[in-house]
């Protein structure tokens, strides 16, 4: 088995505690904001497509990581903007009062 | 800069972003620091982008400009949707997000290929197959949501047979390319596979399972990119990936609880086909309704209120009239909370951000288990498009298919009151007892015209 994967292993399940440990703490009221930021943050996968596309390796490798750069980084966008919508309506009662 | 040195400083930018995005999780935890975790991710995502841009052996940057700009111009529209179609777009996102990671693993292949260690093909295999299935899920799943497919399940006799035989031979495929990488249509085939094993995941599952559907789609999601982190040992992707993935699990989690089924129920039980024969012995049973100016002045000598919302709501966009009954009630001395129920609505979350967007404070949004310990004492139960998540049989019938599932306790308020449009059953077709209970008023019409016309009963100018 290569030193690299149980590397990435060891990664994988600290990452995995850790978003356990974190996420378990987010309110109910914010699963929707939830599920749209953590869809902006998995979008950092922008970052290989980009590298696929740009190393120009093959032909093939070009068209496909554009295609990703494009899907991904829409996510990234879109997922940050609607995020910040969704948070800027939740208001506190005081603040309300008007 | 030397091309090592370079290295380390994109490595360790890298490790900045994982930093922020853990972060940006932690600040999420409440609502007054969640615009300050939104920040730090944003800034996470710019500076790997960055850096990557910067040092990481790209020659050519014509098409990444053109991927980056098509993105952005794709990205702003989708994040400016209305608040109700927020699920379709997050299935839409999660579709994307799989595509990306599944074309990149394609690209990985093409470009090793026949030097992919073995385990290196059980890697690319793994993650190209669950990126596949999970962009054509999430595809079919936002169509679904935005109703250019039937929200019905849709079953054939011998379906789960079938989806896993389908399943198994993409995976078999990927075996047999471990030992046989030279066969090279293998490869596309297992893709097509496994893009068609997603459509047979997700047709066959009905609206009403959409939000742990979804949950489910999110995790497969980031499980993809971790996988995908594997593949090109990226330290970055691994961690958004295990990230992503435990939030979407701990939601579908949530999601199963409280509908009190198992994963394996939810993907392969098609909810929904269960009872369409029941629904037709109840209608001789008799249902009191009643008229806006009956319901208005029940509220009016109420002094506790809750509201229960459901899809409904969000169909027939009344949470702004639902605002203004809110404002009218309280001004008059009336408590008035919100009971959702976790499942409420179609993704997790759902019905929060709706009544948020219609400015209901937040603190006034009360979990079941907060305001079920409170409804013996309270004098009104409003439900607005909401069915199964207040049907009592899930309490006491053991033949119903929701039997055991957690409930809002609505029938144990002093009145029930029911804005629904007709005594149909709910997508899940399960007969209700609710509304044929004595202190049941049925208000039958859309949503958001009747409770305009409550709020126009009860506003100032009406005969008060």
């Amino acid at each position: 088995m290569p030193a690299d994967f149980i590397i990435s292993l060891y990664i994988f399940v600290l990452g995995g505690f850790i978003g356990f440990s974190v996420i378990t703490r987010v309110s109910r009221l914010l699963h929707t904001p939830l599920m749209s930021l953590t869809n902006a943050l998995d979008a950092v996968v922008v970052v290989a497509a980009m590298i696929i596309a740009g190393r120009r390796e093959t032909e093939l490798a070009v068209i496909l990581g554009t295609i990703g750069v494009a899907a991904s980084f829409s996510n990234a966008v879109g997922g940050f903007i609607i995020t910040e919508r969704m948070l800027g309506m939740f208001k506190a009662g005081k603040a309300n009062k008007s | 800069m030397n091309p090592i040195v370079q290295q380390h400083v994109t490595d360790f930018v890298y490790l900045a972003s994982i930093i922020l995005f853990i972060l940006s999780l932690k600040w999420l935890s409440s609502p007054e620091t969640a615009r300050r975790g939104v920040r730090a991710g944003e800034i996470g995502m710019a500076i790997a982008i960055l850096a990557t841009l910067a040092g990481s052996g790209i020659v050519q940057y014509t098409w990444i400009l053109v991927g980056l700009a098509v993105g952005g111009a794709v990205g702003v529209p989708l994040g400016l949707v209305k608040t109700t179609a927020v699920p379709q777009r997050t299935a839409l996102s999660h579709a994307f997000g799989a595509l990306t990671a599944a074309l990149i693993g394609i690209s990985e292949f093409y470009i090793e290929t026949p030097h992919v260690t073995k385990f290196g093909m059980v890697e690319i295999a793994l993650e190209v197959i669950i990126g596949g299935l999970t962009f054509t899920g999430s595809l079919i799943a936002a169509g679904k949501l935005q109703e250019i497919l039937p929200q019905r399940p849709m079953t054939y006799r011998g379906q789960n047979l079938v989806s896993l035989a389908v399943l198994a031979a993409a995976i078999g495929i990927g075996v047999t390319l471990m030992f046989q990488q030279e066969i090279v249509w293998l490869f596309p085939a297992m893709v097509v596979i496994s893009l068609l094993f997603g459509v047979m995941l997700v047709m066959p599952i009905g609206g009403a399972d959409m939000p742990t559907v979804i949950a489910l789609l999110n995790s497969y999601a980031g499980l993809a990119d971790a996988l995908l982190g594997f593949v090109l040992n990226s330290k970055v992707l691994i961690v958004a990936g295990a990230l992503d993935g435990a939030s979407g699990f701990i939601l579908a989690v949530i999601m199963c609880k409280a509908m009190n089924r198992s994963f394996t129920n939810v993907l392969f039980g098609a909810f929904g086909q269960l009872q369409t024969g029941a629904g037709k012995a109840v209608e001789e049973r008799t249902v009191r309704s009643a008229t806006p100016e009956d319901a208005a002045d029940i509220l009016k000598a109420a002094s506790s209120v809750v509201i229960v919302p459901g899809y409904g709501m969000a169909v027939a966009q009344a949470q702004h009239k639902v605002r203004e009954l809110y404002d009218i009630l309280t001004k008059q001395g009336i408590n008035v909370t919100f009971g959702v129920h976790p499942v409420a609505g179609r993704m997790p979350g759902h019905m929060n951000v709706l009544l948020a967007e219609a400015d209901i404070p937040y603190d006034k949004l009360l979990d079941m288990d907060q305001v079920n310990g409170d409804m013996p004492q309270t004098d009104v139960a409003l439900i607005i498009g909401a069915n199964d998540v207040c049907n009592p049989a899930a309490r006491t019938d053991s033949t119903s298919p929701i039997y055991g599932m957690p409930i809002i306790d609505v029938d144990k308020a002093r009145t029930v009151m029911v804005v629904k449009r007709s005594l149909n059953p709910g997508f899940a077709g399960i007969d209700n007892p609710l509304f044929y209970m004595d202190k049941t008023l049925m208000l039958f019409g859309d949503a958001k015209n009747f409770i305009g016309e409550v709020v126009r009963e009860l506003g100032p100018g009406s005969h008060m």
